[in-house]
């Protein structure tokens, strides 16, 4: 012990050099946008790599659902398909550009990893930059639901900031009567299939089982819906209403994901000024 | 002694600083070369200030000066790497029991000295400073230019300053 404390204080230098050089590097690291963003990004593609090995096993024991939500998805597609074929078309006169009208494309995308146990928890999927995925885009689940926001590109990968995440602000309306509210998650509730709708004006009646759907901001294309709402009556002693809604999807078993491609994000954001809270 | 000591050292800490802040910062040759002469300020502190206090003074003066430079974390390891220097080097070239001066300055320690001094101790400081600055090695070519051209600049207005302040003692 002696001889430790010895070994210390006549390296003291040396030392106290690495303890206050690591603080330095830390802060760096935390407080510039640019230094952090190309760390994430460079650990990112390690991680990534890492767990594209590790899931293949995975994959594997979950094919009997991913088989089954693939299948209930091309019903789906199929019924709107349906739907679309028996539209008359003699009867259309106007001729719509319709190559030029898509605003959204979406990449489909496989989760690589997922955790839902955390306070802010973080998706990684196997596109990248070189699939054309860039930051902020809205990502969401195959059947029903949202999943969240891109966070970080690499090359290859990409990490996904979900509604599971306390950064995380959705613009969502009720489907009845359009009444405007944020989607949050967080606060006390870590509860992966619950969330919160807040910030709907008091004068809206609201029932248990009504749908809440995507607003059609941030990225979103409108109208996907999002969850059911099961409690009416949270209070916060605010003048506005917070609900509380069961989610449609289940992040523990999400498998693939769709990345949406805004074809005029760019567009908007350039008429808006920086807003940071609600994407 | 010692509290005059104290006062002439916040003193320069101050004026250094201000200059580093409100002048030297908007300055800057095509980009490439930049002046840090608040260095001087930890070049010239007393030599038995504990190393602590040295560390922690460095990175107070560190801390100041990101918080104007809007790079939080930069400038604190750039000097933190510029007082271990600093340290090293004055262990392995004087004895330190033997130094009857207060400071090492120019006009105590002679030219040679306190130039071989300046220049490890400064390039230290920037070649930290740099790289924290681009983060990667990829341009570094453009890095290490930046930081030799810097090191020159700087050592400049550093012998520069002490030029004057040793001519003015003696007379």
């Amino acid at each position: 012990m002696r001889n430790l404390w010895i070994f210390l204080s006549r390296y003291n230098a040396f030392f106290f050099f690495i303890i206050f050089f690591t603080v330095g590097i830390i802060l760096t690291i935390r407080n510039n946008v640019y230094q952090r963003s190309v760390t994430f990004s460079s650990t990112n593609e390690v991680v990534g790599t890492a767990y594209k090995r590790l899931n293949v096993v995975k994959r594997y024991l979950n094919l009997v659902q991913v088989n089954d939500s693939l299948a209930a998805e091309n019903a789906a597609l199929k019924t709107q398909l349906l739907a679309i074929a028996s539209i008359d078309s003699t009867q259309i006169t106007k001729v719509k550009d319709t190559i030029n009208l898509q605003q959204y494309t979406l990449i489909a995308a496989k989760v690589f990893k997922n955790s839902v146990t955390l306070t802010n928890n973080i998706i990684t999927i196997n596109k990248g930059a070189k699939d054309g995925i860039t930051k902020d885009m809205a990502v969401i689940s195959p059947i029903k639901g949202i999943v969240g926001f891109v966070q970080n590109v690499s090359e290859n990968f990409a990490t996904i900031r979900p509604l599971l995440n306390q950064e995380t602000a959705i613009s969502v309306v009720l489907k009845k009567d359009n009444a405007f509210g944020s989607l949050v998650w967080g606060d006390d509730n870590f509860d992966y299939r619950k969330a919160y709708v807040k910030e709907i004006p008091n004068h809206y009646k609201v029932k248990v089982g009504d749908t809440i759907v995507t607003s059609g901001f941030g990225g979103f294309p409108k109208g996907i819906e999002v969850g059911k709402v099961t409690n009416t009556r949270v209070s916060t002693g605010d003048s506005f209403m917070t609900l509380e809604i069961a989610l449609f999807n289940n992040f523990s078993t999400l498998q693939f994901v769709y990345v949406v491609k805004d074809k005029f994000a760019e567009e908007v954001k350039s008429l808006q000024p920086e807003v940071k809270n609600e994407q | 002694m010692n509290s005059r000591v104290i006062l002439v050292n916040i003193f320069r800490w101050m004026v250094l600083l201000f200059v580093q802040i409100f002048l030297l910062r908007n300055m800057a040759f095509y980009n490439l070369s930049t002046p840090f002469i608040y260095v001087l300020f930890i070049l010239v502190l007393p030599f038995h200030i504990p190393n602590f206090l040295l560390y922690l003074i460095a990175f107070i003066t560190g801390l100041t000066l990101d918080s104007f430079y809007d790079t939080l974390g930069v400038h604190i390891s750039a000097c933190i790497a510029l007082a271990f220097v600093r340290i090293l080097f004055i262990s392995v070239s004087l004895n330190r029991e033997a130094i009857d001066e207060p400071e090492p300055s120019l006009g105590n320690m002679g030219f040679r000295w306190f130039s071989l001094y300046a220049v490890l101790c400064i390039f230290a400081h920037h070649i930290v400073l740099f790289f924290l600055e681009a983060f990667k090695f990829t341009s570094l070519t453009y890095t290490l230019g930046r930081t030799l051209l810097s090191v020159i600049f700087t050592l400049f207005t550093v012998l520069l300053v002490e030029f004057i302040f040793h001519n003015r003692k003696s007379a």
